[in-house]
């Protein structure tokens, strides 16, 4: 197999070799998220397991919420308020428990199928994000036609909606692969559970996913502003809703969430063949 | 492709080549100072009781685990230092179970094409090949988690061959699986090795598959070579008659008996479970 190998000069090898190599990368990042995405097409239960999910929050939560009339959505009602946070945070408690497919397929040995691959760690890790990201588009569906439902006004228009669409599966990502770093530092489907738990709550509730930042005291706050759950919620009000508006402004929305995942991957692709040794 | 530094040009590089090798857990010396090299083509047997330190070198030699000291080598590259380039040389058929239930036979191969980067016009051709010399033509459109034992044996040999590996990994092949399979899954990897001038590396517990197949075997206990020759080499000194289960007991000793830890029972059976 060696000699059916051409000999090309040394310089041509480099300059080949690193578009190819890209080329090559793309392809595998591909590879893995196609895989995912088979797997969900085969089995589809998921995605009706996830969109049950934002229905309990909004209905029996957002409903008697918007009653109280305790908590004030800014520029839009309480309820729209809501719609855009209750979007965001079922796709973060979906994506949070990835890890565990993870676990799972160390446990059965496909894991170790990938990582003796040449497909570069990054790449496996970026084709996991992806699948995650597009699993979490199953829930702006549900979250959209419920929320027509229960009369939220929200913009339907191409642009804003695609806009929401990248950030849904940004977010995904995003949390999926922080799920995918417990997973590598905690190794066991137990000691995942509990974590995964813990991790959830103050992602959540330290975030303007139910109520604005403006209630909180100082130092929650601070923490919110750091939380990458209150960004995505920002640009979602901002993209979802008729009259929303973002804080934030949007660019440091889908700034601070591409800039997190990027951070988060290239740690992940680092921890990932900590899983097998 | 492979990198000649060591040797002269007309002698390919070894296989897989160890110097020295050693990987520690702990305390715990995995693999103590070992040191062997396996010809291009050879099929090649590891044996010894649970905890010998088999899996643990095939770990290394798949760049799945670093060793603490020593040199470790596939096709002329370091498993350390040339670990993409070794990914390239190898397949890998781990003792778990490596194909996705939840993907399809074809699916699955599709997916070794494309993380092995096999040219595009060439990934059809050779997945429907190895589609039928494993005998998973039919099966090819079924979900993995259908599949019987063998198949899905079968069929993680095949999506670790499609690239053409100069070395093929097997931990266990055949555990779990019944007569009529085992003997399936070595006619299958008998047949694809003599289309492909594969190096073979297979740790098995059942010495008769070893004794069959194998080329050399290398007797491992505690991390260290015992012993290492052809089958007929290894039991002569034991007289005429003897087998290689009596090698096996005469350099293991009581250690045959011990049956492996919690977790590799616990492993074994999940996985004859599965594949029944």
């Amino acid at each position: 197999m060696k000699s059916d190998a051409p000999a090309p000069t040394r310089g041509s090898t480099h300059e080949l070799s690193i578009g190819v190599r890209a080329n090559e990368t793309l392809w595998q990042i591909f590879a893995v998220a196609d895989a995912e995405v088979r797997k969900l097409r085969h089995d589809p239960m998921e995605l009706f397991t996830r969109a049950v999910q934002p229905v309990l929050w909004l209905v029996l939560f957002g409903e008697v919420m918007a009653q109280i009339r305790g908590l004030n959505g800014g520029t839009v009602p309480y309820l729209d308020f809501l719609a855009a946070g209750i979007l965001a945070q079922s796709v973060l408690f979906a994506a949070i428990f990835y890890g565990i497919s993870a676990i799972w397929e160390r446990d059965l040995g496909v894991l170790h199928r990938y990582l003796v691959s040449p497909a570069p760690r990054i790449a496996l890790v970026t084709g996991k994000a992806i699948s995650s990201g597009i699993r979490g588009l199953s829930q702006a569906v549900v979250v959209y036609l419920l929320a027509l439902v229960l009369g939220v006004s929200l913009k339907i228009e191409v642009a804003p909606m695609l806009g929401v669409i990248a950030l849904i599966a940004l977010g995904s990502a995003l949390f999926s692969t922080l799920s995918l770093i417990i997973a590598c530092l905690v190794k066991s489907r137990e000691r995942f559970m509990g974590i995964g738990q813990v991790v959830t709550m103050p992602i959540f509730f330290a975030s303007n996913a139910i109520y604005p930042i403006d209630l909180m005291p100082p130092w929650l706050r601070a923490v919110a502003h750091a939380n990458p759950l209150t960004y995505e919620v920002d640009g979602l009000r901002a993209l979802m809703l008729e009259g929303g508006a973002s804080a934030f402004g949007l660019v440091a929305d889908f700034g601070v969430l591409l800039g997190t995942t990027a951070v988060l991957l290239v740690i992940a692709a680092r921890l990932y063949p900590r899983m097998v040794a | 492709m492979g990198r000649m530094d060591d040797h002269s040009d007309d002698v390919p590089p070894p296989a897989v080549e160890a110097i020295a090798l050693t990987k520690r857990f702990g305390d715990v010396l995995a693999v103590d100072g070992v040191s062997f090299a396996i010809a291009p083509g050879e099929i090649f047997g590891l044996i010894g009781p649970n905890g010998a330190g088999k899996s643990t070198l095939i770990k290394i030699f798949t760049t799945l685990l670093p060793p603490s000291a020593g040199i470790a080598r596939v096709a002329g590259f370091d498993v350390v230092g040339e670990a993409a380039q070794v990914r390239r040389q190898i397949g890998y058929v781990p003792q778990l179970v490596s194909a996705d239930g939840a993907l399809t036979g074809y699916e699955n191969l599709l997916l070794s094409t494309r993380l092995y980067a096999v040219p595009r016009r060439e990934r059809r051709q050779r997945i429907d090949n190895a589609l039928s010399v494993m005998g998973l033509t039919d099966a090819a459109d079924r979900l993995v988690q259908h599949y019987s034992g063998g198949m899905i044996r079968r069929l993680e040999i095949a999506q670790a061959m499609l690239h053409r590996p100069a070395v093929l990994f097997l931990d266990e092949p055949t555990v779990g699986l019944d007569p009529v399979a085992r003997r399936s899954v070595w006619d299958h990897v008998r047949q694809l090795r003599a289309a492909l001038h594969t190096s073979l590396v297979i740790t098995t517990h059942y010495m008769e598959e070893a004794d069959e197949m194998c080329d050399r075997i290398a007797v491992l206990h505690n991390g260290r070579i015992e012993q290492i020759g052809s089958p007929a080499e290894l039991k002569a000194p034991l007289g005429p008659g003897a087998t290689l289960d009596d090698v096996f007991a005469h350099l293991t000793g009581a250690e045959i008996e011990s049956g492996g830890t919690y977790r590799e029972v616990r492993r074994t059976r999940a996985d004859a479970r599965k594949h029944s």
